[in-house]
């Protein structure tokens, strides 16, 4: 027996709306056995972060690898990839709604889940970040003391929260009219979506002037960084986008996807490409120009005075990224057999773009330090559990929001906007 | 109001045997809040290493005379409990008309490290980390290029071809570090010098990131001083025990120099290479110093412009 839940018109918001919230999570966590395996892994993994985590709290951050010479590490620079995953989601949105694809318009909505858990995993890594947590009220507005708009992390605080609820509120409104099975709106979210193009490439841009306002950080200190980083996440974005609706399709059936894995294999293809020609002019810069401003890009590629810990993270950043530029660049991608070169390709377009933003752009930014000492970093495995506990805890956001939608993708035509 | 059962479109479909499935996932749900709770339960520990009152304490800035003469209260007591040390925390306020500057004879400094130690035990830092907050940098001569320095020397000093280079906070009027914190937990006083409330940093290290002289150390762990070595004359913006996971800095010893004293590193120094004092005194030595030598400050270019300066002879 199969029971259908039919909300009246006339039913007011505020009864229905818990109701839909109640449905949606109570039909997320429906599913076989395979996805039982998934979530129960993701929380297994999810604990050892959390419990490393409240053991660097009662312990302090000594705990973790970073010094007073390197005193941003594998937490800030996660979060700078994140901030970027979650504004490549807009690349969903801007051919479904700037270039009215039709196809891009039925899914975009993948788009936007990604951003709400890259987003929620940003906050997450803030605060995994921070020697006091307990006295995180300090950062909010009015209650706490706010530096705006002189800090620019009170513009990130701004911008990636207003994101979060942007995104909160379109795939919210979304999702709600069809639980009601009514058309939406449009005006109660295509003013929204709009906003979220922008608003996405404003996160990245505040992001990037986070590093590059550092007048004491010279590889940092670039005006090429807030364009460097919008391609990379421009990039990084679509990879995993792609890769995601390649297992939807695989495994819950739903259509219409080939044609919107196409459109965003076109927009990597340019993507990638500008990403790679803006790390040749930066790299023109300093190599060709010289000078003391050269030491960091140095370590980072060759070593500086015999340390040499990144050496091997850039060179692989560089492998993975030229060889998934060169994919990409391949026609034949596209076709269905080759589905697997191009998960392979979006893997190491992924991976490439994390080490780049990440070890690549974070860390060297601190070695050699201001007075100039090679202090080196590597992660310890408290931080790395912090991390791996953090990335599953967005998986399982990820997770939970697609499958609420998944719906709504299976039935597209039924709300066609 | 009539309702109108429609006959709509499908929403989403209830599944089969609703009241089993609910048992099951309502004991996974309370197994995972359980293991939850059990991972985080290393917070109790820290939770009990900070008070109600600490939590709820305001800024600096906003501490009536009474809250502060409380704060003071609690955090003398928190040393005697935490360091078994009597200590005095004064809330030292700068000396109208006074702009503390700060000059260092680079003919003169032989690198022996003195200012060093000196400042290691008057901030009452760590004593596992042998934290300071002064680096002297050994320099080969004929360069100002600080990498091709070294702040790890050892042997016997002064050597012949080198010079050397103590650099700490420079107490700039455009410390870049204030701009960047998110909470204004750090700011610079009408005398100059710039300080960190240790009650209200969250420690996110973006002005250690910021700062071009590496001036600003991170309590990476709970400081650890033996009861005797504790220095008992404390002020609230300078030298009492710092918590953990938050950030500090050299503060020119408000807590001595706004009492009339000289820093800790200056009276240490034992070639008179250091040289303090109020630059709105006419009279007063370092401004005959700034007025007569060959006087330089550190990367000038990035603008910080500050107040602390270098000379020779």
């Amino acid at each position: 027996m199969s029971s259908i839940i039919t909300p009246s018109e006339s039913e007011s918001h505020v009864t229905s709306y818990p109701k839909f919230i109640g449905r949606s999570l109570w039909l997320a966590t429906e599913g076989s056995f395979a996805f039982y395996a998934w979530m129960t892994m993701l929380t297994a993994l999810f604990l050892v972060g959390a419990n490393a985590w409240a053991n660097q709290v009662a312990g302090g951050m000594i705990g973790t690898n970073m010094t007073d010479q390197v005193s941003w590490g594998l937490y800030i620079a996660n979060f700078t990839f994140m901030v970027g995953l979650a504004a490549g989601g807009v690349m969903m949105v801007i051919p479904a709604y700037l270039y009215h694809d039709r196809k891009m318009h039925d899914v975009v909505i993948i788009g936007e889940l990604l951003a709400i858990a890259a987003i929620v995993m940003c906050l997450l890594f803030v605060v995994a970040d921070l020697g006091r947590p307990d006295r995180f009220w300090h950062m909010l507005p009015i209650i706490g003391k706010f530096n705006w708009p002189i800090s620019m992390l009170t513009w990130d605080v701004i911008v990636l929260n207003g994101y979060l609820l942007l995104n909160l509120h379109i795939c919210g409104y979304l999702l709600y009219m069809r639980f009601l099975g009514r058309k939406p709106n449009p005006t109660w979210y295509i003013p929204f979506v709009m906003l979220s193009i922008v608003w996405a490439i404003s996160i990245h841009t505040v992001t990037a002037f986070l590093y590059c306002g550092l007048g004491g950080r010279p590889f940092w200190n670039t005006a090429l960084l807030a364009p460097r980083f919008l391609a990379s996440a421009f990039v990084s974005g679509p990879a995993f986008i792609i890769v995601s609706m390649v297992l939807i399709k695989r495994l819950t059936g739903v259509g219409g996807l080939d044609q919107p894995i196409a459109t965003l294999t076109k927009i990597i293809r340019v993507t990638i490409l500008v990403n790679l020609l803006m790390v040749a002019s930066e790299l023109f810069t300093e190599f060709y120009t010289g000078g003391s401003h050269v030491s960091a890009a140095k370590y980072l590629f060759f070593g500086l005075h015999g340390k040499t810990a990144l050496v091997p993270w850039t060179w692989t950043a560089i492998g993975l990224n030229v060889t998934a530029a060169l994919l990409f660049l391949w026609p034949g991608l596209l076709r269905f057999r080759w589905r697997p070169l191009l998960v392979t390709a979006c893997v190491m377009a992924f991976v490439g773009a994390w080490i780049e933003k990440g070890m690549g752009l974070i860390i060297p930014g601190f070695v050699p330090s201001t007075l100039h000492e090679i202090v080196e970093y590597v992660p310890s495995q408290l931080e790395w559990k912090v991390t791996v506990g953090i990335w599953a805890f967005g998986l399982m956001v990820f997770t939970i929001a697609i499958k609420t939608a998944l719906p709504t993708l299976k039935h597209p035509a039924e709300h066609s906007r | 109001m009539t309702t109108t059962e429609t006959p709509q479109k499908p929403s989403l479909p209830i599944v089969e045997n609703f009241t089993r499935r609910a048992a099951v996932k309502g004991a996974f749900a309370t197994l995972g809040a359980g293991a939850f709770v059990a991972a985080i339960s290393p917070l109790r520990q820290a939770a009990r290493n900070s008070s109600a009152a600490e939590f709820m304490q305001t800024h600096y800035s906003e501490l009536s005379p009474e809250q502060k003469a409380d704060v003071i209260a609690r955090l003398e007591a928190e040393a005697k409990e935490k360091y078994d040390a009597d200590v005095t925390i004064a809330d030292d306020r700068p000396i109208p008309g006074t702009k503390f500057v700060y000059a260092i004879n680079l003919s003169v400094c032989n690198g022996n490290g003195k200012c060093v130690e000196a400042c290691h035990k008057e901030n009452n830092h760590d004593r596992d980390t042998n934290q300071s907050y002064i680096r002297v940098i050994e320099m080969p001569k004929g360069t100002m290029d600080m990498e091709k320095g070294s702040t790890t020397y050892t042997g016997a000093v002064p050597k012949d071809d080198k010079f050397y280079l103590p650099v700490q906070c420079q107490q700039c009027d455009e410390p870049p570090c204030v701009d960047v914190c998110p909470v204004k937990a750090t700011w610079k006083e009408e005398d100059g010098i710039v300080v960190v409330d240790y009650n209200w940093c969250i420690g996110c290290r973006y002005c250690e990131a910021a700062c071009p002289y590496h001036a600003r150390r991170f309590n990476w762990k709970k400081p650890e001083v033996p009861a005797k070595e504790v220095n008992p004359d404390q002020s609230y913006l300078s030298n009492r025990i710092r918590p953990v996971g938050v950030v500090e800095k050299c503060t020119y010893c408000l807590h001595r120099t706004r009492r009339g004293k000289l820093p800790a590193c200056l009276e240490a120094c034992p070639t008179g290479a250091r040289v303090f004092g109020n630059i709105l005194d006419p009279k007063s030595n370092i401004r005959w110093i700034l007025e007569n030598k060959r006087v330089y400050i550190l990367k000038e270019e990035l603008g910080t412009k500050p107040a602390f300066f270098y000379y020779f002879d």
